[in-house]
């Protein structure tokens, strides 16, 4: 054997446990979802068979399914673009200031890295209507009127949000302020020398050149807020998604079919519509981006 | 212009310190009301008048308290599922960066590619394979999913790449072993992005919720967030004991938070520059 060939060898050897895990863990289990789709598996029945796109039929015609689809959407698009713009501002901020950055950012981070299982607790908890809640007792201290805020239908859905956009702003400032500082210093020096204003140094040199992570960001938030569950199942009553399925996030429409209806093939049909809409989002953003990025250049 | 420059940048500290209460201002209201009492929950006084350590009492050293055991199976989970990323992870960075052989790109391509796969599509099949082989309620079925990850073979493929190939071949040349070059060399060599990548392992499975929620069905077996969310939804208006048991769930992740925030840091920042 030759040298190559055995190194080739050892190669494959350490690659084998792990690909064993990629297919049996990953891909097989996607591939099962897929074709169980096809079925009526339930455990609540013996028997599976298969029923074609009744699945797709059934799901696409619930109106909860519809609901909980445009529940999603409402979380991606009030969430992602709050915490890129906030956090952005934030990271721009702490770029300026010379003292205590390494101390703000270490505050910032800390709802990211703590379960978010508990945080949603907390947040109920200051949600809480009069006298309860620790927000409106601040808010009718401040002359504000009571807020319903996780028991109002029309409210609920932006509580959470909110909270999401809370945990994540760290996470987010962080890898801004860590692109701004990549920036180099000379390219905004020499700008400066040629009489750039501080807004143009901004606009002209430093957004641009941030342009690739605020795209990476997007990207990752957008499906970070498509994929909302934990915040969902523990800040609404009884973990329902409600009121009237106000808050009702589609992870979180799939968990009911799957494991307190036990409808697994139409569980299955629903997360591949969810799948299919992460996937339709995550590429209509670079789409967007990349027009945006060569439309700057031929400018 | 010196004028204008120091007013935005006090304007700026203003700004952030706002924004820095508003951020703690929920964790300063959970450990307040961790020590208040039943009664004294209610009250709308911001600090208790009669601080307690009652609820601590209750959740961690009541003998019918289920939370010591969920902390056990957290810390279980975290553990052992770190372990496993930390030496698999390597492996394969390794693999991908020092070996050639065919197939090399694909299979980096394919292992990345599964990080796009959502979760909540398989964790049914996983549901009907942990039914199938009667994994449910057992820590190899919490943790089976997370063995290996792929984002830390991203991560650690982009660090093998700086150790240098002659180091390599001298340890051949003195007859080790591939895998005592791994384990002896390599690993050592890395120990920077092994502390990054563990700690992130460490925090999200000690975090995680869906799966954990779908395979535990006995509170014995409870992670501490799903222990945490069941105990919580029981507990009605007992607001100062979800509250205590929300500290108790933190407390960990916030010292670890503290000690390892170096580490933190650099790695929250590397996942985007390297985006």
């Amino acid at each position: 054997m030759t040298l190559a060939k055995k190194r080739a060898m050892t190669a494959y050897l350490f690659l084998a446990v792990p690909l064993v895990f990629f297919i049996g863990v990953r891909f097989g289990p996607m591939l099962y979802a897929m074709l169980r789709s096809l079925t009526d598996w339930s455990l609540l029945r013996k028997t599976n068979q298969f029923i074609g796109l009744s699945n797709f039929k059934a799901v696409l015609g619930d109106p909860v399914f519809l609901k909980a689809l445009a529940n999603t959407l409402k979380y991606a698009i009030v969430g992602a673009p709050i915490v890129i713009a906030l956090s952005l501002g934030i990271a721009l901020l702490l770029n300026r200031i010379a003292r205590a950055r390494g101390f703000f950012r270490l505050i910032y981070i800390l709802p990211y890295i703590t379960p978010i299982v508990a945080v949603s607790w907390v947040w109920r908890w200051m949600y809480q209507t009069p006298p309860l809640g620790i927000l409106n007792a601040i808010f009718s201290a401040l002359g504000l009127p009571a807020m319903e805020f996780l028991l109002s239908p029309n409210q609920a859905l932006y509580s959470i949000v909110a909270v999401n956009i809370w945990v994540e702003l760290g996470y987010c400032t962080t890898v801004f302020l860590a692109g701004i500082q990549t920036i180099p210093m000379d390219c905004i020096e020499a700008a400066r020398i040629d009489g750039a204003s501080s807004r143009q140094i901004l606009f002209g040199i430093v957004l641009p050149l941030l342009m690739p992570i605020t795209l990476f960001l997007m990207i990752m938030q957008g499906i970070q807020f498509l994929r909302i569950f934990t915040p969902v199942y523990n800040m609404s009553a009884q973990a329902m998604g409600g009121p009237l399925d106000s808050t009702k996030s589609a992870a979180l429409y799939i968990y009911q079919e799957a494991f307190t209806k036990f409808e697994l093939g139409r569980a299955s049909a629903a997360s591949l519509v969810l799948f299919a809409i992460i996937m339709a989002v995550t590429l209509a953003q670079l789409k967007l981006f990349d027009k945006k990025a060569n439309g700057e250049v031929e400018s | 212009m010196m004028v204008e420059k120091r007013v935005g940048v006090t304007l700026a500290y203003v700004i952030l310190a706002t924004l820095s209460l508003v951020m703690v201002f929920p964790f300063f209201w959970m450990l307040l009301s961790s020590f208040k009492d039943a009664s004294q929950i209610f009250e709308t006084r911001v600090f208790p008048t009669r601080p307690t350590l009652d609820n601590y009492r209750l959740i961690l050293l009541d003998g019918h308290s289920r939370f010591p055991r969920w902390f056990l199976n957290s810390a279980v989970v975290a553990v052992c599922t770190t372990a496993s990323v930390l030496f698999f992870d390597s492996l394969l960075g390794y693999t991908l960066s020092k070996f050639s052989f065919p197939g090399k790109k694909i299979i980096f391509l394919l292992i990345i590619s599964t990080l796009m796969i959502p979760t909540e599509m398989l964790v049914i099949p996983w549901y009907a394979l942990s039914r199938a082989m009667k994994w449910g309620n057992t820590y190899w079925g919490v943790m089976f999913p997370g063995m290996i990850s792929a984002f830390g073979v991203f991560l650690m493929r982009q660090f093998m790449s700086t150790i240098p190939n002659d180091l390599l071949d001298a340890a051949r040349i003195d007859g080790m072993g591939e895998l005592s070059i791994f384990v002896k060399i390599v690993m050592p060599l890395v120990t920077p992005a092994l502390a990054t990548l563990a700690i992130f392992n460490f925090i999200g499975n000690w975090n995680a919720f869906l799966w954990p929620l779908i395979v535990a069905s006995k509170p014995r077996m409870f992670t501490l967030p799903v222990g945490l969310a069941n105990f919580s939804g029981e507990a009605g208006s007992d607001w100062h004991l979800i509250m205590t048991g929300a500290t108790v769930a933190m407390a960990p992740l916030i010292a670890l938070f503290l000690v390892f925030q170096k580490q933190i840091v650099r790695g929250i920042a590397m996942t985007g520059l390297k985006g």
